[in-house]
């Protein structure tokens, strides 16, 4: 189970932090290595969305320390954090809804100096609607659509690694698959996914790894079947009864 | 009909093409740096007077001495954000908007001991209109400033479809959180933003001082209807901005057209009170603007 420190790409490590006087992590701690999809879940206020903000510099850490393929990026802030190749999509806000889709999908590239436009054809091939509507403004598409710009936005870079918070949160049961499929597809083209989630099992059944918070500490970790399996995660947050 | 022509719309949409370049500044500062900067028409107040140096110093036509006048004052503007707006960069929006009124009263004083309080003149002597169809009379003047300002747009329209730092500009009008995520260079887009308000702003006021004359409340006069048209198009809606400035600059002149009897339907002298109640007007019923601009 436990990989070599180098192969690691994130790391976050006994991390320690909140808002202001508000701690909210208590020491945190884990990892995603190449290529998986990590899932963080828990209840309301864990600190789930918090673990992921302090991962991109928009907390203050006073304790803890978060690596980058090996690389101490603890409190380093966003920007530079982008510029090391880590691409986060906020749950809410995450467009530019007067840009075209095509414009949003510019800026994503904003940090690159080469030329943008071979990966840009590529995003459209693994998003078809995307290309379809590429020169509609992008605050008029639906929410899935706008979650799938969101997502190829922070592609645009060839992350090191992409952070998604709660993606399917507002959604319908019939989009919320579709963006799982998509979180799949963006992974298979071997980009490593931290993904916060409320809906749970489902999250689960794409994940390799997922960890479970409580009250700002890690409670519970595993893959994403053990997880699943768990009787006591399956009756705490997974809605009662561990599945057949 | 041609008297109202010559005199009320061509006048109309002189004014309003000046009130247009001057709003497009004010919407883009509010959009992308959140707040409204009174300190606007000063901007404009400092590019009229280093222009009218540079024509008394070299003797060339004010429109061949704008390009420099501007550039001079866009180097001012740029040090008075980097040491007056960018240490309030975080805080609440009134501190910065108070800011901006004291960055107003200290460069209109600034103008008014370097160069002192008379009157003067852009340009000398009286141009005679020239005369189309026998009735339309239009003055060289007007006909320059409104090409001058329909060049100017076509640019700004330019800047901001086509080109990554005015794209990033209307990003970081949409969201300035998102915009850090993404990695977008934040003071970049912000000196851009001054730059091109800075420069639209000295050219409106070169356009008024040419179609006018030059006197130190000139930039505070020109606040209200810069601000007015910016609310009318919509905030953060450029195109909205210069939509804003035609409408009151036309509606400000033909309101004193005697559309009843023979006298001004309103006094030339209330022409301010136009745009002011146009913004009353439009912030009570609809202060998404013409264009569906940003609420704050």
């Amino acid at each position: 189970m436990s990989n070599s420190e180098l192969q690691t790409v994130l790391e976050l490590d006994q991390i320690i932090g909140g808002y202001g006087d508000t701690q909210i992590l208590h020491g945190v701690s884990m990892r995603v290595d190449p290529g998986e999809i990590v899932v963080i879940i828990g209840p309301n206020g864990a600190g789930k969305s918090t673990a992921m903000k302090a991962v991109f510099g928009l907390l203050n850490l006073s304790g803890g320390k978060v690596r980058l393929n090996g690389e101490d990026i603890t409190n380093m802030p966003p920007d530079q954090v982008v510029h090391h190749g880590v691409c986060y999509v906020p749950q809410t806000s995450n467009i530019f809804p007067s840009l075209t889709v095509e414009e949003n999908l510019e800026m994503g590239a904003f940090v690159r100096t080469d030329d943008f436009r071979p990966r840009l054809q590529e995003l459209y091939d693994i998003f078809p609607p995307l290309a379809e509507k590429r020169r509609q403004a992008a605050g008029t598409l639906s929410g899935g659509q706008r979650q799938m710009v969101a997502m190829a936005k922070a592609m645009m870079l060839e992350p090191q690694i992409l952070l998604l918070d709660e993606p399917t949160a507002g959604l319908s049961p019939k989009y919320r698959g579709e963006i799982f499929a998509i979180v799949k597809t963006v992974n298979a083209t071997g980009t490593p996914i931290l993904m916060v989630e409320q809906n749970a099992k489902q999250a689960l059944k794409i994940a390799n790894r997922g960890y479970v918070l409580v009250d700002g500490k890690n409670k519970f970790e595993g893959s994403g079947h053990d997880l699943l399996e768990d009787a006591e995660v399956a009756e705490m947050f997974l809605g009662g009864g561990a599945p057949p | 009909m041609m008297e109202f022509i010559n005199f009320y719309l061509i006048p109309g949409l002189v004014l309003g093409s000046i009130y247009a370049l001057g709003a497009i500044g004010i919407t883009l500062t509010f959009s992308i740096l959140r707040f409204a900067n009174f300190a606007h028409g000063e901007t404009m107040l400092l590019g009229v007077y280093i222009t009218y140096s540079l024509v008394q110093f070299s003797g060339v036509h004010p429109l061949i001495a704008l390009p420099f006048g501007a550039l001079l004052t866009v180097i001012v503007v740029l040090g008075i954000d980097r040491a007056f707006y960018k240490p309030f960069r975080n805080s609440p929006t009134i501190m910065v908007v108070i800011a901006s009124f004291g960055m107003m009263l200290m460069v209109r004083s600034m103008v008014q001991f370097i160069w002192g309080v008379q009157l003067k003149g852009m340009t000398q002597g009286i141009q005679r209109p020239m005369i189309f169809f026998d009735s339309l009379r239009i003055s060289p003047k007007h006909i320059t400033i409104i090409g001058a300002a329909i060049v100017l747009m076509l640019a700004v329209h330019y800047l901001l479809s086509r080109t990554k730092i005015g794209k990033a500009m209307r990003a970081m009008s949409d969201s300035p959180e998102l915009a850090k995520l993404t990695g977008i260079d934040t003071e970049k887009v912000v000196r851009m933003t001054w730059i091109v308000g800075g420069a639209l702003a000295t050219a409106a006021g070169v356009f008024l001082a040419i179609d006018t004359h030059i006197d130190t409340n000139m930039g505070f006069k020109m606040l209200l209807p810069m601000f007015a048209a910016a609310i009318l198009g919509g905030i953060g809606r450029p195109f909205g901005a210069v939509a804003g400035g035609l409408v009151i600059g036309i509606v400000e002149e033909i309101s004193s057209y005697p559309w009843i009897g023979v006298e001004p339907l309103l006094n030339p002298g209330y022409k301010a009170g136009v745009a002011f109640a146009i913004m009353i007007g439009m912030l009570l019923w609809r202060p998404s603007g013409l264009f569906k601009g940003k609420v704050f």
